[in-house]
């Protein structure tokens, strides 16, 4: 186990290493940072010497190993937009991305999963087959599609929701959140809605797939003629099995979600790090760009990281297997 | 199926080529699926419009000359106050957004069609190359092929586009758009391909045919290209096509964020993208129009895509 620890945080550190690499090359290669920082009148002796001050005529490696030091306090630099700290503008848009998304998933895991164990349960009903059906229009549609007509229907024309930001939100410390007021909760509904509909069909189809495999094994065949009820079967047996990779999917899945909120973000002007993300890339504004890519990778280090530790808490299998092969 | 039957009966007097395709499973797995048949009339009249806009479409929506403000926001022909010039409205600046459409998936195709083969340019030769040489070659392919896979492809190509906007003066990039969304597409869908190549070259290359064509001293090149290629590509095809909605999609996507294709060049998502700051004042099929032809033509490639791999899947027959 604490091999497979190790071996798992240095892929980790590798994988950060290398994004960080591709960050850097961005900041230090695309455009020069002294010009889109001095104006046009700035002398050259000037900009040798800013340049001399920031550090930027060190080598490579020096400069690398600087980047990494700071991005690993949260330091970027300014952003050439706004001329503030870019660590201080993520900090305040993360929360807004973060409640968006952990809304979204947990809306698709409620919906998905038990919408999934029905169909694969009863796989000819007419509401097996209409879920079916329009799991594959909810796949074939695209996000801001379905953003744009949820809009339409309950902003434009019954006047229900609002259409852009959060609504009023509450601050505690530096996290600010829109779920405990009445208005921010409202204004959630139709973001969340359209960023967990890819995930929720997702889920839906793995569950369901699933549950066709597993309830037809022996095992399931025995318990049934234990004379199990087909509750204690279906739930305790079936279901506990299919978990394994619906845990998989769904955690990688939330690293979709925080990359698909860039989307909805914009969809419905939620001002959170996609919408910061949008704007810099139009504004070619490395900083932001740079730092909001190490964010997203250390994301998903991160989850890919907890992924793999569930793996082994749920099934024992892989344990024995693994403490196996160490000690064979 | 007594259909099926039939069409394999029927065509007599067509060319013996003609003949082999309606005699083909493929063809009778075709037949038996009326939502495929669907999917793929769907998908035929939307690229006929595409490829024919210019000669079909009723205006020329990007001639000056031709749009008025005065037909400015036209509601479709059907409802009060709309007319046959324009069937399905104008938009705010008075084009005709049926002739929009048209010309608009025709950008759609043909980038989400050029990022496709791209890809699979990029994915077949490293995967070859991976799979054929080993050693560090595969170690190194495979690596970035891991560290790519761990992004969606999405931020991938969001991402490369902005570096791209970041190195062009701000006048250059709306004349090459296009062409740097066709790269970041395909340079963020490339891995499939690799991968499947790959494993599949890696079977491939102890089997007897290839030890014999190296043993009668072929060159390599013309092993991986004549002998190899042939009988790995199969697969790779159909994700392909299940990939071409994928592609389309990322384009649409991305013109909708407004980083991919400019208002002068709109395709079908910058047409949503305009349409959308009117969805208030009421003008709702100014975006909506545009936004049901992209779902349809994803829905129906998708369909097509399920049903080619469930087709040639041996495994289902």
């Amino acid at each position: 186990m604490i091999a497979f620890l190790v071996q798992r945080l240095f892929q980790a550190v590798l994988v950060m290493l290398t994004v960080a690499l591709i960050a850097f090359a961005l900041f230090n290669y695309v455009g020069d940072p002294i010009s889109s920082m001095v104006g046009q009148d700035t002398s050259v002796a000037d900009r040798e010497r800013l340049r001399h001050e920031l550090g930027l005529d060190d080598s490579f490696i020096v400069q690398f190993v600087r980047f990494v030091g700071r991005a690993a306090r949260g330091d970027f630099g300014l952003s050439y937009q706004q001329q503030r700290p870019v660590g201080q503008i993520i900090l305040e848009k993360m929360p807004a991305t973060l409640e968006l998304s952990f809304m979204a998933a947990a809306l698709a895991l409620v919906i998905g999963v038990p919408m999934g164990i029905y169909t694969g349960l009863h796989r000819d009903t007419w509401l097996s087959q209409l879920l079916l059906a329009l799991s594959l229009v909810g796949v074939s549609l695209p996000t801001f599609l379905i953003g744009i007509l949820l809009i339409l229907v309950f902003a434009v024309v019954l006047g229900w929701l609002p259409s852009f930001g959060r609504g009023n939100v509450v601050h505690f410390g530096w996290w600010s959140s829109g779920l405990v007021t009445l208005d921010g909760v409202r204004a959630i509904i139709m973001p969340a809605v359209t960023l967990s509909l890819f995930q929720m069909t997702l889920i839906m189809r793995l569950v369901r797939a699933e549950m066709f495999e597993v309830l037809r094994t022996d095992y399931i065949k025995f318990a049934r003629a234990r004379g199990l009820t087909s509750r204690a079967v279906n739930f305790g047996h079936a279901l506990k099995n299919t978990l394994v990779p619906v845990i998989t999917i769904a955690g990688l899945q939330l690293g979709s979600i925080i990359a698909f909120a860039i989307i909805t973000e914009t969809v419905f002007q939620w001002p959170g790090m996609g919408l910061m993300f949008i704007q810099a890339v139009s504004f070619a504004d490395i900083p932001v760009m740079a730092a909001y890519l190490v964010l997203v990778g250390f994301f998903f280090v991160v989850i890919n990281f907890v992924v793999d530790l569930l793996y082994h808490v749920v099934d024992p299998r892989l344990r024995v297997d693994r403490e196996r092969a160490v000690l064979g | 199926m007594a259909e099926g039957v039939f069409t394999a009966a029927a065509p007599v007097r067509l060319a013996p080529k003609l003949r082999r395709v309606f005699d083909s499973d493929l063809w009778w797995s075709f037949r038996r699926s009326p939502v495929t048949v669907a999917a793929a009339v769907m998908a035929l009249v939307i690229i006929g419009g595409a490829v024919f806009a210019p000669w079909i479409a009723p205006h020329d929506p990007w001639d000056p000359a031709s749009v008025s403000l005065l037909d400015a926001s036209n509601p479709p022909a059907w409802l009060e106050g709309g007319s046959w010039t324009f069937p399905l409205g104008t938009d705010n600046q008075g084009r005709d957004v049926l002739s929009a459409i048209l010309y608009g998936s025709r950008l759609s195709l043909f980038v989400g069609s050029a990022a496709v083969l791209l890809a699979l340019l990029i994915g077949v030769t490293l995967g070859l190359l991976a799979g054929w040489c080993g050693g560090l070659t595969d170690t190194i392919i495979m690596r970035i092929a891991d560290v790519k896979l761990s992004f969606p492809a999405i931020l991938l190509a969001l991402l490369i586009d902005g570096v791209v906007r970041g190195m062009l003066p701000r006048d250059a990039q709306s004349e090459i758009a296009s062409y740097v969304l066709i790269t970041a597409i395909a340079l963020s869908f490339w891995v499939q391909y690799a991968r499947t190549v790959r494993a599949s070259t890696l079977v491939e290359r102890n089997k007897e045919y290839i030890q014999a064509a190296r043993v009668i001293g072929v060159s390599p090149a013309k092993i991986i290209l004549g002998h190899l290629l042939p009988n790995v590509i199969g697969p790779v095809l159909v994700i392909a096509t299940i990939n071409l909605a994928l592609a389309i999609l990322t384009e649409a996507t991305l013109s909708f964020l407004g980083v991919g294709l400019p208002p002068t060049q709109p395709s079908l998502g910058t047409l949503i993208r305009n349409g959308n700051d009117y969805l208030f004042s009421g003008d709702w099929w100014i975006s909506i129009f545009p936004g049901v032809v992209l779902a349809v033509l994803i829905l129906s490639v998708n369909l097509l895509g399920d049903w080619l791999r469930d087709a040639l899947n041996p495994k289902l027959r």
